[in-house]
Formats: structure tokens, sequence, C-alpha cells
């Protein structure tokens, strides 16, 4: 298919997005509100001459990736919160095994079975480790659908560049969300790993494994793995500032979250105060450089929105490192907030109570 | 001078981990003779689980992942989707196979994956340090039973004759790898179930009775009698799915 521009779900546009990147193996399992991207997939897989493939549960589409990622091809799997605590155990050995695959998160109310409505809850699960030892994963947030596209691609290529997966989060009203889209021509599927499991025609035997059961091997692979994280965090942060220029205070928020604070945002400059919104892409690496350097111009305050009970603003305090007030505004259980009242946060907040 | 046994190409020559008197090392020539002798072994990737065989990636001359817990079949799926063009075998233990992993195990039987599953049963996690495993006897003392297995734990049940009825299974059996002849009878079936993937008739399984003096407490000798006794008394050998004939007959499409 040629480049087009046509409206499009977020669930199902990502979908289209990693064909797209190449991705031709797709691992999923049922559960709301993704349901439309592993739909997608059945359909179109085939039409692409890839393969979409329904597992009996989270734990075997995460290990079926596993799989196709040793053997060198790109794939994805997909999932919702309850579903992705499950995917934790597989994403640890991949980090462990250095394989690439992305993963998608469309977040949910929780914890437990929660409902499924659109949440931002599973954030530090996410971004700050979620399954078992030590790891990083680059961890992406699109706020639109034409973003949730560009990201997917993006995903792909970091995802091989540093053998490691690469996170998705999105939520549940951002995977539902229509809006007009365009899409980068299709890209083949490369097939050059040196490292895949091919059959040890005329080379060597390969072994991938996460195993390492002498501890000083065990430490020069963690070390190993660190410094490809601090390779992450150098080269790959990525944030959008807006109306930031001469803000006093400034909204920081990611995905949906910060989709709406944006309107808030300009609500808030309709009436003469100073406020700008700092929205991190990656929410892994984090962009600590930015906020720091807007906490060092002299903004004052900063006022963390999330749908969750506060995760990520502990990371803009780390950020901010006490040179500015921090403050905190969130919905819980699948609550989305509205720019009214957000905008009331910022008044409230601007209004001399500091 | 003729040359009558020697170390076959697909296995490593490395002295292995396991245990005095343990089959593993048995049941590992087997299948390294028969990806020899079916000239696989450029085109091979195994899938290690976890339990005393995590290792095996260091004994074959073969391509090797290793899988979580019980993910074998999974990650074995997730290989022969992405490259039907390779054999594709997981080696996994009973405590692997039929606890942890059978989920993922029945699916794959289920799904007809065009992948062999060999499990040595010996009736315990040996890794661990001698727990009970699902296909404990009765009975039977181990750390997690020091009074013997009894009726609350559960009974042992037959991993073989389960898979067997799974439709999108090709080739099912159990052997035992505690004397000669059985040897012999257990290289034949693993062939049959190797045979059945390469022909693209669907998932196949060999379910090997092995021992474990170490976790026992007993000599090798007398491992392998509990192996040839009690063992063989509550599982069954044979084979217990054979489509191979039918198929090839064109009884089946």
């Amino acid at each position: 298919m040629e480049p087009m521009m046509t409206m499009m779900k977020g669930n199902e546009a990502l979908g289209e997005a990693a064909i797209r990147a190449g991705c031709r193996f797709f691992f999923g399992y049922p559960i709301t509100p993704q349901s439309e991207l592993p739909a997608y997939m059945a359909r179109r897989m085939p039409e692409v001459g890839g393969t979409f493939l329904q597992a009996e549960s989270e734990l075997a589409a995460v290990n079926m990736l596993l799989g196709a990622s040793a053997a060198g091809v790109r794939a994805m799997t997909s999932s919702s919160s309850p579903g992705f605590s499950l995917k934790q155990e597989g994403i640890s050995y991949m980090i462990g095994s250095q394989l690439p695959c992305v993963v998608v998160n469309i977040m949910r109310g929780g914890p437990g079975l929660g409902n499924i409505q659109p949440s931002q809850a599973d954030y530090f699960q996410v971004v700050k480790g979620g399954g078992h030892g030590d790891y990083r994963m680059i961890t992406l947030a699109p706020s639109t659908v034409q973003e949730l596209v560009d990201l997917t691609m993006l995903a792909f290529d970091l995802a091989d560049a540093y053998r490691n997966p690469v996170a998705l989060l999105g939520d549940g009203l951002l995977g539902q969300t229509m809006e007009p889209v365009s899409f980068p021509p299709m890209r083949e599927p490369a097939d050059d790993k040196d490292w895949a499991l091919t059959g040890a025609r005329g080379r060597a035997k390969r072994v991938i494994t996460s195993l390492e059961l002498n501890p000083e091997g065990l430490e020069a692979l963690n070390l190993k793995l660190q410094a490809k994280f601090a390779a992450m965090e150098a080269k790959e942060t990525r944030w959008e500032e807006y109306r930031c220029d001469d803000a006093e205070l400034v909204v920081v928020a990611y995905g949906t979250s910060a989709r709406i604070a944006r309107a808030a945002v300009d609500a808030a400059r309709s009436t003469g105060l100073k406020v700008g919104l700092y929205r991190p892409i990656t929410v892994w690496p984090f962009p600590h450089e930015g906020l720091a350097r807007l906490a060092d111009r002299g903004v004052r305050q900063f006022l963390d929105v999330e749908m969750s009970s506060g995760q990520m603003v502990e990371d803009v305090k780390l950020a901010v490192l006490g040179r500015a007030r921090v403050d905190f505004y969130g919905r819980l259980g699948g609550m989305v907030p509205t720019p009214r009242e957000i905008l009331s946060e910022i008044q409230k907040l601007m209004g001399g109570e500091a | 001078m003729k040359l009558l046994a020697g170390m076959p190409q697909a296995m490593s020559p490395v002295v292995t981990h396991y245990c005095p008197g343990c089959s593993h090392g048995v049941l590992h020539r087997i299948v390294a003779e028969l990806i020899d002798e079916l000239n696989l072994r450029e085109r091979t990737v195994g899938v290690a689980s976890v339990g005393c065989s995590v290792l095996a990636y260091n004994y074959f001359e073969t391509d090797f992942v290793q899988a979580p817990h019980g993910r074998a079949p999974a990650v074995a799926t997730g290989i022969k989707r992405a490259r039907p063009e390779l054999f594709v075998f997981t080696y996994q233990g009973d405590g692997d196979m039929a606890a942890i992993g059978t989920s993922e195990i029945i699916h794959a039987a289920a799904r007809g994956e065009k992948i062999t599953a060999i499990m040595y049963n010996n009736t315990i996690y040996g890794m661990t340090g001698g727990q009970m495993s699902p296909t404990t006897l009765m009975g039977a003392v181990t750390a997690t039973t020091p009074y013997g297995r009894r009726e609350e734990n559960g009974q042992p049940y037959r991993m073989a004759e389960l898979l067997a009825q799974m439709p999108g299974s090709a080739y099912v059996a159990r052997t035992h790898v505690a004397d000669v002849a059985n040897i012999v009878k257990t290289k034949r079936a693993i062939k049959k179930a190797f045979e059945a993937q390469l022909n693209g008739l669907g998932f196949s399984m060999v379910e090997v009775l092995g021992n474990c003096p170490t976790n026992w407490g007993v000599t090798p000798a007398e491992a392998n009698r509990y192996v040839l006794g009690d063992m063989v008394a509550y599982f069954p050998l044979g084979e217990f799915k054979d489509v191979t004939k039918e198929v090839l007959a064109g009884v089946r499409p």
C-alpha cells in the first residue's frame, strides 16, 4: 500500500504501523481495551505474508514472542494492564537474553481486574522494571494516533539497535480514539541479525540464554546491560515543550493526560496566565534534562497531571530537585480528568497559595 | 582398526554437570545421534527448559535457546512459526512440562505445532533439591512430601496419554532408558517423533522414564530397578498416538 491519510482507531493504526515497520509476527491474547489490535493483525497479517497467532495465555504469547525474536524476526505482542503483568516474566527473560521486540500496554484501571476505562496506573510497572532483576526498557508514550504510528515505527528500530524490548505505553482512550493519520511506506522485514538462531549451517552454534550461574559472569552481563541502558539515556531521551518559553507554571503530563492538559494550558493562556506544558515522550529514559533546565530558568511551579495516584511525579521531583514547587493532580480508577479540572488546579496554584 | 562408536557430531565434547548414574546423558546422546543420522545439525534449534536440563545448550552442537520455566513449547512455537524450515525440539523435565508448563504443552499439541517435545520423567524436581512433581508416585518421600505422597497432594497423572488425546498430536509415546533394549526402543520412538515433525504431520512428544539416584537417595542400579518396577507399572510403555502410517498411506489429508 502507498502512504495514505485515513481515519483510524488508535489500536488499529498501531497494528498497521507495526506491519509497515516490517513486523510479520504477532502473538496476542484478548483483553479490553486493546482487543482491536490483535483483531486487526488477524485480518492483516495473512495479507502481507505474516503470522498472527492467538496464544492460550499472555504467558504463552510473550514466550512465543521470545522464540520468534530469537529466530531473528521482527515481532510484537500487546496487552492491557492485568495481561501485561503476566508478560513481565517473559520481558525480563528477553532483556536478560538481549532479544529485541516491541511490547504494547494499553492501560486500564486497576489494581486487580479493575475496569476497562483508560488509566495510567502502570507507570511504575512498565517504567521502573516490573519483572524481576535489574533492567530497563525504552518506553514510548504517544499522545495522538499519528504519534502512535510514528513511535511504533521508531520502537522497532530502537529494539533492534539495542537488542532490547521496547514498550509502547498508551491507554484505553488513545487505543479507542479515531483520528486522521498518515502512514509511512511499507518497509520490508530485514533478515540480517548475526546473532539469530537460524540453524548452525556452516558456522559455530549460537546459544541464547539469560542463565549465568557464575556470579562474576552474571555481574559482567549486568554491567554490559547497564552500559546499554546508559547509552539509551544519553541518546534516546525525548520530550516536547509547549508554550514553555515564558511560563511561570509548567504542567507535566504524558500520553492522554498531556493531550487534555494541553487544552487546559491554552485555556489558561487565554486568561493571561503564563502556563506551559512539558510532555515526556520517553517516560523511560525520563527526560530530566529539559525539566531541570526549566527549573533553572525560573519556572517556580510544576503541576504533574496523571491518570494515577502520582507515579511519574517522583521522576518530576527528582528532575526539579527542590528548585521549584511540584504539585500533583490525578484521577484514579479509570476516571479521565477534564481540561476544566486541570485549569482549576492551575488557577488555584497561581492564585498565590504557595 | 574400525571405530565402532564415537562422539556424535551434534554433541559437544565437554563434561556434563549431571550426577553419576543419571540418565540425562543417555537421552542426550540418543537425541544427538538422531540429529546426526537425520542430517539435522545445521537446521536445528533446541529449546532448553528450566531444571537439571537447563544447561542442555552446552551439550549440543546446534543452535539453542533457553526458555522460562514451563514455557519451552511456547518458545518453540515462536521459533517454528518464524522459520518453518528449522527443526525445533524442546527438552523438558516432568516438573517443567507436567506442572508449571501444562498449559503451554497442551496448547502446542492442540494447535498441532510442528515441534517435538522430549520429556524426561524422573518423578521429581532434581535441580531444586528433590521436591514432589506431578508425576511423583503415591507414597514416595520427597523434600516436600516428607511423609510420602498422599491423597491430599493429588495423584500422579500420565502426560503421554493426555497429549495423545490432543487433535493436533501426530506421534506420542512413552519409553524408558533403564536397560539396553529399551534405550534402543527409545531411540526408535524419538526417531519417529522427529520424522513426524519433518513430514509436517503435527506435534510429537516422547515421554522418557528416567532416574534420579541423587534425589531418590539410592544407587544408580537401585534407581534403574525403581524405573523398571514401580514406574513402569504406573506409567505404561507404548505408542499412544501414531498417525504416521495413516497419513503417509494417504488416509488422512
